[in-house]
């Protein structure tokens, strides 16, 4: 039998000799790190994943937790699967990276050696960013932009709001994490006011003009909720520049608005470890190689999730699992010496407008001039114009995706 | 008529500094832009802002292709007197927009 080296490197990456295989530390355990720690365990490498939490809270489908559809308990996820598969998980958070030495650092002052390291930190919230709006505020006007104790208090705030009352959204400029996100959660908070406290209004202040799936999102409005769901871009003065926490209201250059509650999402950056590590730009992202997801500014440590300067690609979770896969099997490549293989990346983002009623974008990436590039003629939206049974198998899909990924990055 | 948003406070005091926030919604479609057709769309942008400020100018702006869409102006004065704030927008297309608010000021 003839034997390729290429061969016999994967003949040799089998776990009995994982002791031997190079070493991979993974920093974030959601959708990016843990999917990414389990492919490149898959490739027979010795992988440390490094998460704080001991469980992960997922946002996709929490929109809905917060309408008062699905239980929080749902958006969970441990991390027993990605142990068995002898993957060992480290619950600490990682406090420097030292990318010249290939060592990381830990809470608990203990150091971590790697071969290549893959930062996946998701997104640090910008509390800088709108005067007023702090972290204390945030406790009071909850962003509910990392799910968990933010998606209870803005579920419960809307549960505890009287009817006739006004709900107030506040929506960055672009980039930030789950593009059409915001808009999902305007049409489902409209859906919950509708249903449960229909004298009630939704006030939504966009700082863009144009957004991910908005003629779609902007029909089911007209639609659905005439009358309830206000939506007032940049160009009508939507831009929040601040918050009046006293007053519960978001500032902007031509006035406030205070509701009975208020929903604040702010401007975002990568994950902290990024910054810390110096894998992020003067922009607080991440800039990568798009075919190997290695950082451009520290060598021997990829970058992947939301964290990503991923040109075309959203930050979403779908995008992010796709980048764990690519990344991990070009992490695979260059510690055996073997040519990274070209990529093509698939990104497919569902959205709920109303139980029942799902959206969706797709698109499909490659590598071009240094960047991930929109592959014209793939992908696309769901149909302006199709009938109820169409949406419906939609927000079937988007279920469908739910459990896919979750089994993919959680097991 | 283009829709305005302003911000100008209605009455302040003598010798205070005043911000005063503009936004038209407007095109301002470059002249380089080809249009589903393949042709190139006409220019049509705003090409002059200016204030008044109880008859006298206090501010003017002139626009470029390389202003964006729904140009936002912000400037100050300080409130000497209470008269009227005209705003006045012009450009391509024989665009002329005017708005004006009374400005009072009291002690």
């Amino acid at each position: 039998m003839k034997v390729t080296r290429r061969a016999l490197a994967g003949l040799l990456a089998t776990p009995a000799l994982a002791q031997a295989a190079p070493a991979v530390v993974v920093i974030g355990g959601g959708f990016g790190g843990a999917s990414c720690a389990r492919a490149l365990r898959r490739n027979g490498l010795a992988v440390t994943l490094v998460e704080p939490n001991a469980t992960y809270t997922a946002c996709p489908f929490s929109n809905a937790v917060i309408a008062g559809l699905r239980p929080l308990q749902r958006q969970r996820f441990g991390y027993d699967a990605l142990r068995a598969q002898g993957i060992a998980v480290v619950h600490q958070a990682a406090t420097g990276v030292d990318a010249a030495a290939r060592r990381v650092t830990l809470t608990d002052g203990s150091v971590l050696a790697y071969d290549r390291l893959v930062l996946a930190p998701g997104i640090t919230l910008r509390f800088d960013a709108l005067p007023g709006y702090d972290e204390a505020a945030a406790s009071v006007l909850p962003h509910a932009w990392q799910a968990g104790a933010q998606t209870e208090l803005l579920r419960s705030q809307l549960d505890a709001m009287e009817d006739g009352g006004t709900v107030v959204m506040a929506i960055p400029a672009n980039p930030y994490r789950c593009p059409p996100g915001p808009y999902e959660r305007a049409s489902l908070i409209a859906h919950f006011l509708k249903t449960r406290k229909p004298r009630s209004k939704l006030l939504v202040l966009d700082a863009k003009d144009v957004f991910s799936k908005q003629r779609l999102f902007e029909a089911a409005w007209a639609s659905l909720y005439p009358g309830l769901l206000e939506y007032v871009p940049l160009s009508a003065g939507g831009r929040v520049t601040g918050v009046d926490l006293a007053a519960r209201a978001v500032v902007t250059e031509f006035g406030n608005h205070a509701g009975a509650v208020v929903n604040v999402i702010p401007p975002q950056r990568a994950g902290e470890i990024a910054r810390i590590a110096g894998a992020a730009d003067r922009s607080g992202w991440c800039p990568i190689d798009p075919g190997s997801f290695e950082s451009r500014l520290l060598p021997g440590v990829h970058v992947i999730g939301d964290a990503a300067i991923a040109g075309a690609m959203p930050k979403s979770a779908f995008a992010a699992n796709a980048q764990a896969r690519v990344c991990a099997d070009a992490i695979t490549a260059l510690l055996r010496g073997a040519p990274v293989p070209e990529p093509r990346l698939l990104n497919t983002c569902y959205s709920l407008v109303a139980p029942g009623y799902g959206i969706s974008v797709a698109g499909v990436y490659r590598p071009a001039e240094g960047v991930l590039a929109d592959i014209p003629g793939a992908g696309g939206t769901s149909p302006l114009d199709a009938p109820a049974s169409v949406r419906e198998v939609e927000a079937g899909y988007a279920e469908d995706w739910f459990e896919t990924i979750t089994a993919d990055a959680f097991g | 008529m283009a829709r305005v948003l302003l911000n100008i406070p209605r009455s302040v005091r003598p010798g205070e500094v005043v911000a005063i926030r503009t936004l038209i919604q407007h095109g301002m479609e470059t002249g380089y832009r080809p249009g589903a057709d393949g042709e190139v769309l006409p220019r049509d942008i705003i090409r002059r802002f200016t204030a008044t400020y109880d008859g006298a100018e206090i501010f003017a702006a002139e626009l470029s292709p390389a202003i964006a869409a729904n140009p936002f102006l912000s400037f100050t004065l300080v409130a000497t007197v209470t008269g009227p704030l005209v705003l006045r927008w012009q450009g391509d297309n024989g665009f002329d927009q005017t708005e004006t608010r009374e400005i009072t000021v009291a002690a």
